[in-house]
């Protein structure tokens, strides 16, 4: 037996393929005492990390002036739901260049099907 | 019932658990182990069963005739009991002797480190970086007075040998048992590397 399937991880269902450069909408359960209730993060996603149970995405989005970021693990049982609302262009696959840009220079050209 | 039972370390992964919080856990293949051996406290002075585990290759004649019929083991540990009745030789163990939840603990070989100074083996501060310092940088300091007692005493930690000795960890809760797939996954880390042998036991209550 190998270590791999060993944790027998069950990925998220109805998770659509993110990839960086796309435009998301990710919607998270957040407990509040004994209260849950769901909160959404829009943004651009700048990177995917591959890796088992540690498998995560991270989504940036400039929030009243200020770049958030945040991480959303693939296998949380927390998150609900991953909407891919455009995909974008990109030719990298951590797009950490889009910290150092604001407004204009931060827009990404949209993906063509072929 | 037995208490225990014997494992191969595969590694650590992580799970995901309910409330979202991420968990370190040990993967170990345990079992399936046989009963090769009852001691009696009448017969042998203590109680005790031996559980055989893995498949061996080679065996002498010794080792075949005391596994007869029983198939061939290439580890046989003793697991100490309260009361060794009601065990037979040929009796299966398996993971299902455990339940998710309970507290286990596991006894292994820890990963040697070869001829290890202060630092590495006692957690030793070290003397300074900086201020004039040659070669006292990851020094023991004093080892002990002058004149009275005149001597090192017994026990003074040095460097030396760490690692590669027994090691029991105790109280480390089962976070799955899977008796199909004789896999079984403890909360937290476990003595040795990877692919090394493991005797994994209830832990006494009250944290024994």
């Amino acid at each position: 037996m190998d270590l791999a399937t060993a944790a027998e991880l069950k990925e998220n269902p109805d998770l659509p393929e993110v990839r960086p450069g796309d435009s998301v909408k990710v919607t998270v359960k957040v407990v509040e005492g004994d209260r849950e209730r769901s909160q959404s993060f829009q943004g651009v996603v700048i990177r995917r990390r591959r890796g088992g149970a540690n498998a995560n995405f991270t989504v940036r989005r400039i929030s009243y002036g200020i770049g958030v970021e945040r991480t959303f693990f693939l296998h949380s049982p927390l998150l609900e739901k991953v909407e891919v609302l455009r995909r974008g262009k990109v030719r990298r696959a951590r797009l950490y260049y889009l910290r150092g840009r604001t407004g204009k220079a931060a827009r990404l050209k949209e993906q063509r099907e072929t | 019932m037995i208490p225990g039972i014997i494992g191969k370390k595969l590694g650590m992964t992580q799970l995901f658990r309910d409330d979202g919080t991420l968990e370190a856990v040990t993967a170990i293949e345990a079992g399936p182990c046989v009963v090769t051996q009852v001691k009696t406290a009448a017969r042998d002075g203590y109680e005790a069963a031996q559980l055989g585990f893995g498949p061996a290759k080679r065996l002498n004649r010794p080792e075949r005739g005391h596994l007869k019929g029983l198939g061939l083991f290439r580890h046989l540990r003793e697991f100490r009991l309260q009361d060794a009745s009601g065990l037979e030789v040929g009796q299966r163990v398996d993971v299902s002797i455990f339940r998710e939840g309970e507290l286990v603990n596991v006894t292994g070989t820890s990963k040697g480190k070869g001829f290890a100074g202060v630092v590495k083996r006692h957690g030793f501060a070290g003397g300074p970086k900086s201020h004039g310092q040659s070669d006292r940088h990851r020094a023991p300091g004093s080892i002990g007075a002058t004149t009275s007692p005149g001597r090192v005493l017994k026990g003074t930690r040095m460097a030396g040998h760490m690692g590669n000795r027994r090691v029991t960890v105790r109280n480390l809760e089962v976070v799955k048992a899977d008796a199909d797939r004789n896999l079984l996954l403890l909360k937290g880390a476990v003595p040795g590397s990877r692919n090394s042998l493991l005797l994994i036991q209830k832990a006494k209550p009250g944290g024994g």
